[in-house]
Formats: structure tokens, C-alpha cells, sequence
């Protein structure tokens, strides 16, 4: 069971994740695409995460599996019915299986080799996508539901339009709209199902986290050989975090494909890895809060920054004299609109050297400034300057 | 038979790229101890000084002819690029030959940039774990190649070959295959060849030279060298401004195979991250055998007839490879037991 705390952890996270769409459309960012991807991404982080954050191994090639899930999910729209569990289940199998395979095979090795070797697995995967899968994978083009498939379990489509993924009859882009203090808030199916999984997510990655299972990582993480020379075969426990995290990946890739049935082998191309990679480390590898946050960071930034053009820029500037003007916008544009990836590069190198413990140890160091403030402050009785 | 020589050349070639980044990878990697992942950026950026050479060579004087017309109905512009003005035909021999002059003005920028990049940002990170290596340096080659997409945009610049070594070969003809048979483009042969010589100068000077001397001592026990006052810091950061230099020309003399584009480097940064781990971490010559190993497997893999056996093998081989060579053999081909075994 979990103690005190991580149940008001795990309270709070659910009212937050829950009450999403109302929190966030101040932000701009209250609309169900982007709000769907905050979910999705957090899955895969939270996934990413019991790797990387306890094991420490750093694997380029977890994208392969959120490829294998995508694949896997949309044949089940194909071949079974549109309703989204027999797909995300036949997700979770295979890339357990396919991690289970990659798995036992890198992580013979630790440090930079199992890193190398995942990026040559995930290539490899790509590749093969690409060329010779292709009747699984429909190459370039990647894969999408017909009119004409067989779908077995669903009752025959006259209508002439492409069904739409639901769970159960609730269709996954059904939005209910509604205007909250001017605000307009949509509460979108896609959303709330992606929600509720990332909260059961959330939850046994804290319980992995809690447990001896994640204590044993953490002992890998800090120092393999003592606990080899201790008699302890680490290999089972290892292969067990890939093993899972890997599933996590796979069924976030079974949500990306339920909220748009299209699976294409570009999810799987390794600088998609090295993304999840950015999102775990900006929020704080090893946290529990930190992927969720780190996802959500860059999901939203991505989203606001590709908004801003050249125009919205001279707005902001316009209060500068002319040339100052101009120089700003050209100083800011290479940074925003198309440029978002320099952007995401120049803070995750700024995060990486100044910050290694991501977003959550700058809270966490904020936060001590803060008491050592009030605790100083507290023979004057002054509130600490702000 | 005149097939399978075809493939030894295709792989020579292809080899000959791989043993030239694997080379700088393993130049930083074996002295500095640094896992770099924005290798890649590097030879991308190399690729574009030559793009840079051509632009500025063909800065163009724009003089109007009244008396010709372009389809709009003005006036048509004739563009005399100015070192052609000022030098006439040495200017167009300058601008047929830019590849080459690029040469000269990659190696002392990619000098520069390595060493900057090695005072400004991998020197504070030697102390902190490797991962951190990798995470910083990819995240540079992300800014590096970003930049790059800025200023020059997201279509490959195809580069020509000067029209001397334009055409194609029958270089068949020399091996006593039959006329015709084996034709192949005079600039891949070039790319073999400058990668002979400058793998050939590389090694030279690490063993022939006092400087080559010092710094292959410090490769191999870096403490017992600082002891005896040389400031091995020093010559590592300019062996790192020299791996950066060698990444550089070899992607300038690429241009003419592959036009180069912003994201060829992490293209190339797998496969030649593989080709280390097969020679062996932070063996020198390890790099080159099996970057020429790697080429030739992956050109003899993409015959029609290995394909019509294995489908799909040309695809994956080199992974293939890199994967059996590191589960069986870890150390790698050529590798020191123990290296980044942690």
C-alpha cells in the first residue's frame, strides 16, 4: 500500500491530470489534440523513466516500440473491430515481446555499448519498416484503416465513411464543448480515456518506485559490480524494467494510433528516441513527477512556439524603435515557429549543464532557497522578499 | 565477376566515408575520453563550408542587358560572378575547382570550431558520467544542426565535382576486365584516394612526430604524462581541433556523391558510431579497418543476388554485424580489454 505521502502525491496528480482541460485553457492549450499528446507523451516518460531514471541504463531505442504498438494496434482496427482494447492489449504484448527479445540481447552489455546497441536495434527495426515489412507496415505510406477491411467483431459499415475509434461505443474525437467564464472548455473522450491510463500509469510506477523491485534498480543504477561481487544476478531485474518500460512505450503508441488510427515507421526513427530521451531529463530522470512534467513542458512549448510567426513578433517588439525592433525579430525568429527544435536543443544543453536533475531539482533547490529564507526571516518576522 | 569488383569499389567508397568519421570519433574518443554524438554536426558542418566556398566564389556582379529581355519582359540580368571579373580565367578555374579550395578554408574553421568546442563545453564535462556526455553532446548536435536548417534551408545544395573529374571511368579496363565493363565516376575514386592519404597523414603524424609521440603516450596512460610536466590538456585540445578538422574535409569532399543537407550528420552518426564499436573504443586503426570492413559488407549485401537470399539484409547488415562483433567479441575488433567496460 502507499504510505501518506504518495497518496496525496497520487490525489493531487489525479485531480490535476483529471481536471486538465479546465486548467490548461488559460494557457491556450485547452484543446483536445494537444491535451491527448500530454497524456500520451507523460505515459511513455513515466515508461521511459522506470528505465533510465532507477536502472540508468540510457536506451536510444525505446521509439521502436512505440512504433511496434502503433502497428500492432491499428491491424487490430483492421482485422477485429474499431473498439480500442483488443488493440491496445495486442499492443502491450508485442513490444513486451519485441522488448523482451531486444532486451535480453543489449543488455549484456551496460554504459555506452547498450546504448549503441539499442540505437543499431531501433535502426535496425526503422529500416526494416521501411523496406522489407512493408505488406505489415505499408512502408512509406504507413498504415491506415479502409472502408474494405475485414473488422470481424463490428457490424457492417454502410454508412461509406471510415469508422472512428471508440472504446465501448464512446467515440474517441467526441468532444463536449462549454463556455466557463468566457473560457471555452472541451472535455474530449480521447483525452479522458489517455487520462485515466496515464493515472494507472502513474500509479504503478509509483509502486514500482516504492518497492524492493525498485530499490534493486536503484542499487543497479548506483553500483552494478558490488552488487554483482554480492552474489546477485542483476540481469533478471534489468531486463524486467526494460521489459516494462517497453510496454509502457508500446501502449502509448497504441493511444497514438487510437486517437488517429495511422501508424507510420517515422515514429520509429531514433532521433524520435533521443525526444523521450529530452523529455525525462528536462523534467528530472528519476523522479516520479518529473517525466510527467518534462512531457508536458515540451509537448506545450512545442505547441505555442511553432504558433509564433514573424508578425507576432514585431507585436511584442513593436514598443522598441524600428531597428531595435527588427533586431529583435531577427535575433528571436530562428528560435520560434520552425525553429522550435533549436529552441529545444539550446534549453535541454543549458538543462543537461547547469540542471542535471532536470526541472525537478530546480524546483527542489527553489524551494530550499525559499525555507532557508523564511527560516532566516523569522526572528524579524518579515514575510521573505519576493 | 566484373560485378563483384563493381561492389569492392562501391565499398571501398562507402568505406572510405565511414573510416573518416570513425577516424575523428575515435581521435576524441581515445584521447579525450569523450563520447561524442555531435560527430556528426561536424561532418555536416564541414559539408557546408563547402557550400560556403561556392556561395562566396560566386558572388555575382548583376549588370542589365538592355537588349535581351528575360520572360517577364525586363531587362535580363547577367550575373558575372566578381572573381571572374577581376581574375578572368583563373576566377572560373577557382569556381570549377571549389571543392578543393574548400578544403583550405574547412581546415583551419573546423580547427577552430573543434577547439572551441572542446574549451567552451567538453572540457566541464570530463568529470561527470558518460551519459552526461552523450545527452550534452547530443543536444549540441541538435543546435548545430538547427542553425544550419536556418540559414540554409531544408533542401539538399547539390555541390558539383570540378568538370576534370566529372565524368566516370573505365577503370575496368586496368584490371583487365573487358571494355565497358566496370565504369565508375572519377570522384568516387577521388574520395578513396584523398581518404587514403589523409588516413595516411593522420597516422603519420601520430607516429612519426614528437607532438604524435606525446599525445599517443598520453592515449595510453594520461596521469604518468601530466607527471613528467607535459601539458598533454593542450595537445589534447588541439588533437581534438585536428579530429574535427579530419571530420570536416572528409564531408566537404562529399558533397559532389551526396548533396549535403541539415540532417546528414545524424544520418551518419549511427552508422559510424557502430563502426567504432566494431573497430574497438579508442583504437586508431580498429576505426579504419572496420570502417572499411562495414562498407564493403553493406555493398556486397545490396547485390541483387545476396537479396534475393535474405531480403531486406542490405538494410540492417552493419547493425547486424555490430551487434554479433559486440555480443561475442565486446572489446570490439581491435579494442583494449576494459575500455568503458563500466
Amino acid at each position: 500500500m502507499l504510505k501518506y505521502n504518495d497518496k496525496v502525491l497520487m490525489l493531487v496528480f489525479a485531480i490535476v491530470v483529471l481536471a486538465g482541460p479546465i486548467i490548461l485553457a488559460p494557457f491556450g492549450a485547452g484543446y483536445p489534440d494537444l491535451l491527448q499528446r500530454f497524456a500520451i507523451f507523460g505515459i511513455l516518460a513515466v515508461g521511459y523513466n522506470i528505465l533510465f531514471g532507477l536502472t540508468g541504463y540510457l536506451s536510444f531505442g525505446h521509439a521502436a516500440f512505440l512504433g511496434v504498438g502503433s502497428y500492432s494496434t491499428v491491424w487490430m482496427f483492421k482485422l477485429l473491430t474499431m473498439n480500442i482494447i483488443p488493440g491496445m492489449i495486442l499492443a502491450i504484448i508485442m513490444s513486451g515481446l519485441f522488448a523482451l527479445l531486444i532486451g535480453f540481447i543489449t543488455l549484456r552489455r551496460s554504459g555506452i555499448y547498450f546504448s549503441i546497441l539499442t540505437l543499431a536495434f531501433a535502426q535496425m527495426s526503422y529500416s526494416l519498416a521501411y523496406s522489407v515489412l512493408t505488406p505489415i507496415t505499408n512502408g512509406e505510406t504507413g498504415l491506415q484503416i479502409r472502408l474494405a477491411d475485414a473488422r470481424i467483431l463490428d457490424a457492417k459499415n454502410d454508412s461509406g465513411s471510415l469508422p472512428s475509434t471508440n472504446l465501448f461505443g464512446l467515440e474517441m474525437n467526441d468532444t463536449w464543448r462549454t463556455t466557463f467564464m468566457g473560457m471555452d472548455l472541451q472535455f474530449n473522450v480521447g483525452f479522458y480515456v489517455s487520462a485515466v491510463i496515464l493515472i494507472a500509469a502513474f500509479y504503478l510506477s509509483i509502486r514500482i518506485f516504492r518497492s524492493p523491485f525498485g530499490l534493486m534498480l536503484r542499487a543497479v543504477k548506483t553500483n552494478q559490480n558490488r552488487l554483482m561481487y554480492t552474489g546477485i544476478n542483476t540481469k533478471p531485474y534489468t531486463l524486467a524494467a526494460f521489459v516494462i518500460s517497453g510496454m509502457y512505450a508500446g501502449l502509448a503508441g497504441a493511444l497514438l494510433a487510437s486517437m488517429d488510427p495511422l501508424a507510420g515507421a517515422e515514429r520509429m526513427q531514433w532521433t524520435e528516441s533521443g525526444s523521450i530521451v529530452l523529455m525525462v531529463i528536462l523534467g528530472g530522470a528519476g523522479t516520479l513527477l518529473g517525466p510527467v512534467l518534462g512531457a508536458g513542458v515540451i509537448k506545450y512549448f512545442e505547441a505555442i512556439f511553432s504558433r509564433i510567426n514573424d508578425n507576432v513578433l514585431h507585436e511584442w517588439f513593436g514598443f522598441l524603435p524600428g531597428f531595435l525592433e527588427n533586431f529583435m525579430v531577427w535575433i528571436v525568429h530562428p528560435f520560434v515557429g520552425k525553429g522550435w527544435s533549436l529552441t529545444l536543443g539550446a534549453v535541454f544543453m543549458i538543462i543537461v549543464i547547469f540542471l542535471p536533475g532536470g526541472l525537478m531539482e530546480g524546483a527542489n533547490r527553489i524551494g530550499k532557497r525559499l525555507g532557508k529564507l523564511k527560516r532566516g526571516s523569522a526572528d524579524n518576522a518579515k514575510p521573505p522578499t519576493e | 565477376m566484373d560485378a563483384i569488383f563493381l561492389q569492392v569499389l562501391n565499398g571501398l567508397d562507402k568505406g572510405s566515408a565511414y573510416a573518416l568519421i570513425a577516424l575523428g570519433l575515435t581521435l576524441i574518443f581515445g584521447t579525450l575520453g569523450v563520447v561524442n554524438f555531435a560527430h556528426g554536426a561536424l561532418f555536416m558542418l564541414g559539408a557546408f563550408c563547402a557550400v560556403v566556398t561556392r556561395k562566396i566564389l560566386t558572388l555575382s556582379k548583376i549588370t542589365l542587358d538592355p537588349e535581351k529581355t528575360n520572360f517577364l519582359g525586363k531587362p535580363l540580368e547577367i550575373k558575372t560572378p566578381y572573381v571572374e571579373l577581376w581574375w578572368g580565367d583563373v576566377g572560373s578555374w577557382m569556381i570549377d575547382y571549389s571543392v578543393l579550395l574548400a578544403i583550405l578554408f574547412a581546415i583551419p574553421v573546423m580547427g577552430i570550431i573543434g577547439i572551441i568546442m572542446e574549451r567552451g563545453l567538453i572540457k566541464h564535462f570530463y568529470h561527470r558520467p558518460h551519459a552526461d556526455q552523450i545527452l550534452v553532446t547530443f543536444g549540441l548536435a541538435i543546435v548545430l544542426q538547427e542553425i544550419i536548417k536556418a540559414f540554409f534551408g531544408a533542401n539538399p545544395i547539390p555541390q558539383a565535382a570540378p568538370d576534370a573529374m566529372g565524368g566516370a571511368m573505365d577503370i575496368g579496363i586496368l584490371f583487365g576486365f573487358a571494355e565497358y565493363a566496370v565504369i565508375y565516376p572519377y570522384w568516387r575514386l577521388m574520395y578513396f584516394v584523398f581518404a587514403a592519404v589523409v588516413i595516411g597523414g593522420v597516422f603519420a603524424f601520430l607516429r612519426f612526430t614528437t607532438f604524435g609521440m606525446v599525445v599517443r603516450a598520453g592515449m595510453a596512460d594520461r596521469e604518468t604524462v601530466g607527471l613528467l610536466g607535459i601539458d598533454i590538456d593542450r595537445r589534447f585540445t588541439i588533437m581534438f581541433g585536428l579530429a574535427a578538422a579530419v571530420t570536416g574535409v572528409a564531408g566537404v569532399m562529399y558533397t559532389p556523391i551526396l548533396p549535403p543537407n541539415y540532417h546528414m550528420g545524424m544520418d551518419f552518426l549511427v552508422l559510424c558510431f557502430v563502426v567504432v564499436v566494431v573497430g574497438g573504443m579508442g583504437s586508431l586503426p580498429g576505426a579504419v579497418l572496420a570502417g572499411f570492413m562495414l562498407g564493403m559488407l553493406e555493398s556486397f549485401s545490396s547485390m541483387n543476388e545476396v537479396k534475393a537470399i535474405i531480403p531486406g539484409i542490405d538494410q540492417i547488415i552493419i547493425y547486424l554485424v555490430a551487434m554479433i562483433v559486440l555480443l561475442v567479441r565486446p572489446r570490439g575488433l581491435m579494442g583494449k580489454a576494459g575500455m568503458m567496460e563500466d
